[in-house]
């Protein structure tokens, strides 16, 4: 049988080669029609919103407020600029609070036990849904004054902001060489000018980058409104009166029965998605540009 | 122009490694001293004693007596007023990448309040004249970030911002060895005009670099201070034998 | 000592130093003493160093301050409902507002099943286009490809909702569903009704919300295996799928499991998309066409509706499940990726 066994060998040898190479073209194909599958949506969604939203874009849409339910037009000036008003205060209150918690852990909490203490905090706020966000908000602010406002949709986005800033500024000051800051140091500056001078100075464009990105990432918040902010049909600039935001108007729109509301949230999606889009791509462009002029 | 350091019995820690062990010396006023010894001898860690940069290591300790002038640096004032005193010069170039060359220069004064323009102006045209940068860089001043030009030019910058704050000690801890050979001798002469406006304290892993420049030397060994003499005698004709074993290059 | 000349001192070259110095000299315009005087004058700064740390440092407070109001309103306000239902709560399938019952199982059952399903769809795909873009892909494309994840991962959830509703429900309605109905009505998942809305289709929109996480985070991992391992399984012949197998996945298994932990933490706590295409009943059935509920989305679409206190403080007990079932999903997902990533995790918010 000695003679037979090299023959059947190599026949062996030969399907298991073949079986191997199958199984390797198998999951290249895999993965490329795996990368198409999901990318299909990506594209379908942008294209469908440039096709549904497109059409229904006019300058009415930035300039007018919604139209009684039924009637053709109007358009959701209210809510952009509403958005805008939340978001302003949310980057008010978030932003500095974000950026001094940050420049703590890079700067003085790099190894101890309330730098981590901190660390962690910040990351476990990340996971937080955030609805659950908007029930705090409601509970510290709409309970007490007994009346949704923009105030409390701000502070909702702003809890939000506060930890991915914090880790993000925290992240770009550690970049900083701790030569910059021992050469400032050398030279008989205080420690706090050294901070604001030269670290935070040296990191500026990477913490924009943070706080850009957090800020798009907020701007498409809806949950956390739906019960702080509680939208507007209406003009409202008082910051004590529930106000319309641009992601709940498109989602009471979206669910609601008039054809004209759907195009109007199509429309609002549309513009909602430019804006973050925008965002990431200037972020991305920046920080790109930064790392190599804060380098060499 | 310059101060003289009287130090005595200093002792430093880094966490429980014991880094200097007894060091006593007298730098002079007005002349440049080389420290020279194996890596990790400790004289690195002696000049940042001397204007309190290793307490910028929160487990690091001192004990001793450091004297500049009149003053003990570490029970009669603050390590900021120390080291408004005493420039540093660090081993690797590290310009401020984030400010312009005037800015760099300028930066000890600024960042401690001065605003006066036109003593600025001033200011930074003597020491980038001090440093001999002023020529390749007048023209960019305020146009060219700190990190932007070459290696040699920005230690030259660097040795320029500490001269600024017009020091009466200048720290100088390996300036040249990162740097070509081109550069590393623009630095040494510069090193060699300056000895006579203030006092220097040079640490270099080159003997012939010490040779050049110092008038005297120090031998650190594993925290020691084995010999301190002045610079020929103690290349010709060293005192202690570990001395001679270092310098004949039987280690380090 | 012996004499030994080992260096040679060279002589100084007197020359070149008495020229320089007539340059430093005649640039001396402004007086030293004035810059030595203006220094001596500056303050230690011992008070500004340390107002500056405090303000920092009450800063960093804040987050704590931040969670311990989210956990105080939480635990506060959820009282009443605590002390109305106890553990009934969690096994109760009556979610009666008129009544004043409130049992809170059919949501449970909601979030877990759309999230597990929507991890289960999710996770394959993230993988293999991972493997894709660390190994397949052409170098140019990578780029992109990468940069249109990115995408994907700031289209807020309204506008996935939106497009749910619009693009997604009737696929599942009138193409998708009937095909599955014929081919697997058997196994009781797949029968009538089918309205579009229901628990198949809001899995499919978390899926396609969750994968930029999974795989992004996937490829973090995979790429942080060193390239040893990679080299290793090639030197002894394997394909490139065993290269990938055997080098790489083995090793990032543990960082992989982390990235699909995270992915599930994000579904749990999806609200938007899926309140607006899981139907919104809360029933337990085993049919995916069936519409459903979830713990966010009831929270979304009757917290403003709440009458009463009980109602309210059942809706905000919901609230206090969802925070803590995530913040320990994701503290398991962060200590698995950290421990294969070294500290790499910050980027996964």
């Amino acid at each position: 049988m000695i003679s037979a066994l090299p023959e059947r060998g190599a026949r062996v040898e030969q399907l298991i080669k073949l079986r191997r190479s199958a199984a390797n073209h198998f999951v290249t194909l895999l993965a490329v029609v795996s990368t198409v599958i999901v990318l299909a949506p990506l594209i379908a969604i942008l294209g469908y919103l440039i096709y549904k939203g497109g059409s229904s874009l006019n300058l009415a849409f930035f300039t007018h407020v919604p139209a009684p339910v039924g009637q053709p037009g109007g358009g959701m000036a209210n809510a952009i600029v509403g958005s805008g008003v939340i978001l302003g205060i949310a980057s008010a209150i978030g932003v500095p609070l974000g950026i001094a918690a940050g420049v703590y852990l890079a700067e003085y909490g790099r190894g101890g036990v309330l730098g981590s203490a901190v660390r962690f905090t910040a990351d476990v706020l990340n996971g937080v849904p955030s609805i659950v966000m908007g029930i705090a908000a409601y509970g510290l602010i709409v309970l007490k004054q007994h009346h949704f406002s923009a105030l409390a949709g701000g502070v909702a986005l702003a809890i939000m902001m506060v930890p991915t800033i914090t880790r993000t500024t925290e992240e770009m000051l550690a970049t900083v060489p701790h030569a910059l800051r021992e050469a400032a140091l050398g030279l008989g500056i205080p420690r706090w000018r050294t901070i604001l001078s030269v670290s935070l100075r040296t990191a500026t464009p990477g913490i924009i980058t943070g706080c850009m990105l957090a800020f798009a990432r907020v701007a498409g918040e809806t949950a956390p409104l739906l019960f702080t902010a509680f939208g507007n049909q209406f003009w409202s600039f008082n910051v004590n009166q529930p106000i319309a935001a641009l992601p709940l108007q498109i989602f009471v729109y979206a669910v609601s029965p008039y054809d004209e509301w759907h195009r109007l949230a199509w429309a609002g999606a549309l513009v909602l998605i430019a804006l973050i889009m925008v965002s990431v791509t200037l972020v991305r462009l920046y920080a790109s540009r930064g790392e190599i002029k804060g380098g060499h | 122009m310059g101060v003289d350091i009287r130090v005595e019995n200093l002792n430093a820690w880094y966490g429980q490694v014991h880094t200097l062990k007894d060091v006593s010396l007298h730098i002079s006023a007005n002349q440049a001293t080389a420290l020279i010894g194996p890596s990790g001898c400790g004289k690195s860690t002696f000049v940042r004693c001397l204007n309190r940069m290793h307490e910028t290591n929160p487990i690091a300790r001192a004990e001793g007596s450091v004297r500049m002038g009149e003053i003990d640096i570490y029970r009669d004032a603050t390590p900021v007023e120390i080291r408004r005193r005493v420039g540093m010069v660090f081993q690797r170039p590290n310009p401020f990448p984030s400010m312009s060359i005037y800015d760099n220069v300028a930066s000890g004064l600024k960042l401690n309040g001065y605003r006066k323009r036109r003593v600025l102006d001033e200011v930074v045209e003597r020491s980038l004249k001090q440093a001999a940068l002023w020529d390749e860089v007048k023209d960019d001043l305020k146009k060219k970030s700190g990190a932007s030009i070459s290696g040699g030019q920005q230690q030259r910058l660097c040795i320029a911002r500490a001269l600024a704050v017009d020091p009466e000690v200048l720290l100088m801890d390996e300036p040249a060895s990162a740097l070509d050979p081109v550069s590393t001798a623009k630095i040494e002469d510069l090193i060699f005009e300056l000895k006579c406006q203030y006092t220097i304290v040079i640490v270099t892993h080159n003997m012939q670099q010490a040779a050049r420049v110092a008038e005297r030397t120090g031998f650190f060994l594993m925290g020691k201070l084995v010999e301190f003499d002045a610079t020929d005698k103690l290349f010709t004709n060293p005192t202690d034998k570990r001395t001679e074993d270092y310098i004949t290059g039987r280690f380090g | 000592m012996s004499q030994l000349s080992p260096v040679t001192l060279p002589t100084p070259e007197v020359n070149s130093g008495g020229k320089r110095a007539e340059s430093v000299a005649a640039a001396e315009p402004a007086p030293p003493s004035e810059i030595r005087k203006f220094l001596q004058t500056r303050s230690t700064s011992r008070l500004a160093d340390g107002s500056f740390r405090g303000l920092m440092l009450l800063a960093a407070f804040s987050l704590f301050v931040i969670i311990a109001l989210i956990v105080w309103m939480l635990v506060v306000n959820s009282k009443l409902s605590i002390h109305a239902f106890g553990w009934h709560f969690f096994t109760g399938r009556q979610w009666d507002p008129v009544g004043g019952s409130f049992g809170a199982l059919p949501f449970i059952y909601g979030t877990v099943v759309s999230s597990l399903l929507a991890v289960a769809i999710a996770v394959p795909l993230s993988l293999c286009v991972a493997i894709f873009v660390l190994d397949i892909c052409p170098q140019p494309l990578r780029g992109p490809i990468a940069f249109l994840t990115e995408l994907l991962a700031a289209i807020p959830s309204v506008v996935y909702g939106l497009w749910a509703v619009f693009v997604l429900v009737p696929i599942v309605r009138d193409n998708v569903g009937p095909v599955l109905e014929k081919s697997f009505g058997w196994t009781g998942f797949f029968a009538e009704p089918n309205f579009g809305v229901g628990m198949l289709t809001a899995s499919v929109v978390l899926a396609i919300m969750i994968f930029p996480v999974i795989c992004s985070i996937s490829r973090d991992v995979m790429r942080a295996v060193p390239i040893h391992q990679r080299e290793a399984a090639l030197a002894l012949g394997a394909t490139r799928w065993e290269m990938i197998r055997i080098g790489v996945l083995r090793n990032a298994r543990l960082g992989i499991v982390g990235a699909v932990i995270l992915g599930l933490g994000r579904a749990l706590g999806e609200t938007m998309a899926v309140t607006m295409v899981i139907g919104n009943h809360p029933d337990i059935v085993k049919n995916l066409f069936n519409p459903a509920y979830t713990l966010a989305s009831v929270i979304a679409n009757e917290f403003t509706e709440a009458t009463g206190d009980l109602y309210l403080s059942a809706l905000i007990e919901i609230g206090l499940v969802l925070f803590v079932v995530t913040i320990v999903v994701n503290a398991i997902a962060r200590l698995l990726v950290w421990a294969v990533t070294r500290g790499d995790s910050t980027r996964a918010a």
